[in-house]
């Protein structure tokens, strides 16, 4: 019988926090914490969520059913829904933006259209995952890996690096999205800890290796699950995916070793809008994201990292702590335009 | 003397398509059609006036990468790509057409109904599917794999592209010219075969020239969808600019420099307009015989009939078939069993009265606007005709934005509501339905609209009485076109729907966007259905 996914994720959703229980430490932020504000009164919530649906609906669905508040939720493209975001501008009838990447919060904070948050919510993740102002916060992570195909590639034949793969034996081998806002963070990290001239050598390396252009990370792994590719440089949660969907597929995660580049952290993350008529319910539902039912369910749903302190990742996934990120602030526009320019220069995009 | 068939026919077409008697009205064009387009005209407008705005926002950086050598690459690109596949979607789709109103081909309301579904397929689908199917390690690949094929040669590129577009857009230009075929005088085509002329020769001579504003009309279509599609261009890695306006607004968040951009695509739209314009000439397309006066004597296609099948059946196989076969596919090799029906009648509905709204509204205002532009082709009339085809040649993400911002900035009421989400479809997809009703304008004869007027009807009443029921076929393409492009519309109806609105097609959007395939299949067999309900219901009528 066919299973409507949403029921499924919901139902487990219900018994995370049984299952999960008080086992887990301190710091994960409690909704009344910090609706210090909220009276009484049922209030309503227009999220723009420029992330999926399918992942994240029955989360946001739940919070509505705990809290009263009547949510309603715009889902689109994170890059479309900023536009829109901006292009509204005071009229914008959104209160908060859940967005796929720190990039997309990073454009409204230029144009002054997200409101500080408070503490509480802020020190719930390490700094690295949070706006240095403090206009918005990571709610969940994706480490960036090299997908590969196991009937293709030994895990042996991998190199320490992912700066080894210009090496010529991967020449037709490789699959990149550089279009790709994880890959572009993934370049923006580069140019923070080698430099420019180092990031483009690498950048034309790679490009002499000819590999395979994809326009986001699905249909790289997608391709390297076909063996169309045998390496790709991708998210850690699409096999995940993939293999629930597909069953046991014949491809790996590799994550360099040693805090190598090849595995930083990107965040998908949310703020409030400036000027929202629903601040407290905003800041509300920016808390629930990082609640330890909501981290759970990052954890165990979507495959993510939760970023809140106190919760554990996937057993299958390495520690959180042992991915070291450069120090750069994700969401600064000046340094993506950096990238963009840089990518531009080599003619990637 | 005896005339010989040649100088005969020759007078024929003389007198029809050559002819160059033009109408002349005592009074101007009617005032409330003025109106009425002008208002349509300033809707459409919206748009390149929130490109210069933003546009104006860009400063240098815009230059620096307009004159890149890169922008020339790419600009060659779209132009190669949308020439390339209005050529092949005219070479496929004039055969089709001609084979389901024309011949004694079996089954033709069917053929006609399964031949328009390809327009149905979103190019992000599309793209997918022929990944899926034909790319090095598809389907196909594992069919032959016990032949000793390990990997197909690659379609990315050009080809895949090309190849993508012509299979999802040759329904256009079936569309138009089966529309025209059928308001066309087929007195002429028996004309032509009394004085000896065979079929092709007939075909060639008296058919053809007289489908030329019907063909252009549909690759005019072609060629500026191929110009604005994302989807495709996209996943089969071929570097068109429309990508690169995308890869501003989702790379780098800068609206500025992709509104730059998309004034070049603007500038290319009006360049293909004026190649338009110049290619239909001088002709006039109506004779004074009524087609629905004799009955057509469909031509026996004879020894001709196998391979007719053949071709019809082939272009099914392709643009039909495999899709339905790939979505199949992943269904069928799925473990997670979390496809889900019970939210499919809803979205169907949703779908399907949003779409037919869209479809009615656009007839409804194209109508007005080719009237004018028929009759009363004069300066002031004749802007309108390039100002209509603006939006179709812009990205979908570039009208969504015009119309938040003009919408939560100057029409706050109206914001997030089902009219301005109408009113984004209109603006996008008028052209689609006045190209088809503008072809079947061409072919009403004047004098008849002006025996109506001397024996004393006003304007209006004529219209009513004379013009509309004789322009009925391309009304119906027309409306069949937008109601099939909204059906799989993403951009618009994510930005502008009400909060909350979903669609057929959002619902794709959501499932394939992060890999889960199966979660779409049953939804992709839904639009593809419904995409052949209008044919069935309106289309089927013979001439």
């Amino acid at each position: 019988m066919l299973v409507n996914r949403r029921t499924l994720l919901k139902a487990s959703l219900a018994l995370l926090p049984v299952v999960v229980g008080a086992a887990c430490g301190r710091a994960v932020v409690s909704p009344s914490e910090t609706a210090a504000t909220s009276v009484g009164e049922p209030s309503s919530l227009t999220v723009y969520s420029g992330r999926n649906e399918n992942l994240v609906g029955p989360l946001l669905e739940q919070f509505g059913k705990d809290t009263g508040i009547a949510i309603q939720v715009k889902y689109g493209g994170t890059a479309e829904i900023a536009a829109t975001i901006l292009e509204e501008g005071a009229n914008s009838p959104a209160d908060v933006f859940y967005a796929q990447d720190a990039g997309a919060l990073g454009a409204l904070l230029a144009e002054n259209r997200l409101s500080a948050l408070p503490d509480a919510i802020l020190n719930a993740v390490e700094p690295r995952f949070r706006s240095p102002q403090g206009q918005w916060v990571g709610t969940s992570g994706r480490a960036r890996v090299v997908v590969y195909n196991t009937e293709d590639v030994k895990p042996a034949d991998l190199p320490a690096s992912i700066l080894d793969f210009v090496a010529p034996e991967w020449k037709g081998r490789i699959g990149w999205a550089p279009t790709n806002g994880s890959f572009q963070a993934f370049i923006t990290a580069m140019r923070v800890k080698l430099g420019e001239d180092q990031t483009r050598a690498w950048l034309n390396g790679i490009k002499a290796n000819e590999p395979k252009v994809y326009p986001k990370n699905t249909p790289t792994v997608q391709a390297a699950v076909d063996g169309e590719i045998a390496v790709g440089f991708v998210n850690h949660y699409y096999l995940f995916r993939i293999r629930a969907e597909q069953g046991n597929v014949p491809a790996e995660n590799y994550f360099p070793p040693n805090g190598d580049l090849g595995s930083l952290i990107n965040v998908a993350g949310a703020g409030v809008i400036a000027g929202s008529q629903n601040q407290a319910a905003a800041e509300q539902f920016v808390a629930f994201l990082l609640s330890q039912q909501a981290q759970e369910y990052f954890a165990t749903e979507t495959y993510e990292y939760p970023l809140a302190h106190g919760v554990a990742a996937h057993p299958d996934l390495p520690e959180l702590a042992t991915i070291q990120t450069p120090d750069i602030d994700l969401s600064d526009l000046a340094d993506l335009r950096g990238t963009l320019q840089l990518l531009q220069e080599v003619e990637l995009i | 003397m005896a005339t010989s068939p040649k100088s005969a026919i020759s007078i024929a077409l003389d007198k029809t398509i050559l002819g160059g008697r033009r109408t002349h009205w005592s009074a101007g064009p009617p005032l409330p059609l003025v109106a009425a387009s002008f208002v349509v005209a300033i809707g459409i407008l919206l748009p390149l006036v929130y490109l210069i705005l933003r546009a104006a926002g860009a400063g240098d950086e815009l230059w620096r990468l307009l004159l890149r050598t890169r922008t020339a690459v790419i600009l060659f690109n779209s132009v190669a790509l949308a020439s390339a596949v209005t050529l092949s979607t005219i070479v496929l789709a004039v055969p089709l057409a001609w084979l389901v109103v024309r011949s004694d081909l079996p089954l033709r309301r069917l053929w006609t109904g399964l031949l328009i579904v390809p327009l149905a397929v979103p190019s992000y689908v599309g793209g997918f599917v022929l990944i899926g199917a034909l790319g090095p390690r598809g389907m196909l690949q594992s069919v032959l794999e016990p032949l000793g094929v390990d990997r197909l040669p690659a379609i990315y590129g050009f080809p895949g592209a090309w190849l993508a577009l012509t299979l999802f857009t040759y329904p256009y230009v079936f569309l138009v010219v089966r529309a025209a075929l059928q308001g066309m005088d087929y007195t002429l085509e028996e004309a032509s075969r009394s004085l000896g002329h065979n079929n092709w020769s007939t075909f060639r001579r008296v058919t053809l020239p007289q489908l030329r504003p019907a063909i252009a009309a549909g690759g005019l279509l072609v060629a500026l969808y191929t110009l604005s599609d994302f989807g495709a261009v996209s996943l089969l890695q071929f570097d068109s600019f429309t990508r690169v306006i995308y890869v501003h607004y989702q790379g780098s968040f800068d609206r500025h420099l992709a509104a730059g951009l998309a004034l070049v695509l603007v500038f290319m739209t009006l360049m293909i307009l004026v190649l338009e314009h110049w290619s239909r000439g001088r002709a006039r397309y109506h004779s004074g015989n009524n087609p629905g006066l004799r009955p057509l004597r469909r031509m026996p296609l004879g020894k001709w009939r196998v391979p007719a099948i053949l071709l019809c059946g082939s272009v099914a196989l392709f643009a039909l078939v495999m899709p339905a076969a790939t979505v199949g596919y992943w269904l069928v090799r799925s473990v997670s069993h979390t496809a889900s029906f019970t939210a499919l009648p809803g979205l169907a509905w949703n779908s399907l009265w949003v779409s037919a709204a869209a479809g009615f509204a656009a007839v409804v205002l194209a109508l007005p606007i080719a009237y004018l532009t028929v009759r009363f082709p004069r300066r002031l009339i004749k802007p309108f005709e390039y100002v209509i085809y603006l939006g179709y040649g812009l990205p979908g993400i570039v009208i969504a934005l015009s119309l938040v911002f003009f919408g939560a900035n100057v029409a706050p009421i109206i914001y997030q509501t089902f009219f301005i989400l109408i009113a984004a479809y209109l603006i996008r997809f008028l052209p689609q339905a006045y190209g088809n009703v503008r072809t079947s304008l061409l072919q009403v004869d004047p004098s008849l609209e002006e025996a109506s007027r001397n024996l004393g009807r006003s304007w209006h009443a004529t219209l009513r009485a004379v013009t509309l029921p004789l322009a009925r076929g391309g009304a119906t393409a027309g409306g069949i076109l937008v109601f099939v492009t909204t059906l799989k519309e993403l951009p618009i109806t994510l930005l502008l729907g009400p909060i909350g609105f979903k669609t057929l097609a959002t619902e794709v959007w959501t499932a394939t966007a992060e890999g889960f395939f199966a979660e779409a299949a049953p939804t992709i067999f839904v639009l593809l259905a419904i995409s052949m309900l209008p044919t069935l219901l309106f289309a089927g009528k013979e001439p």
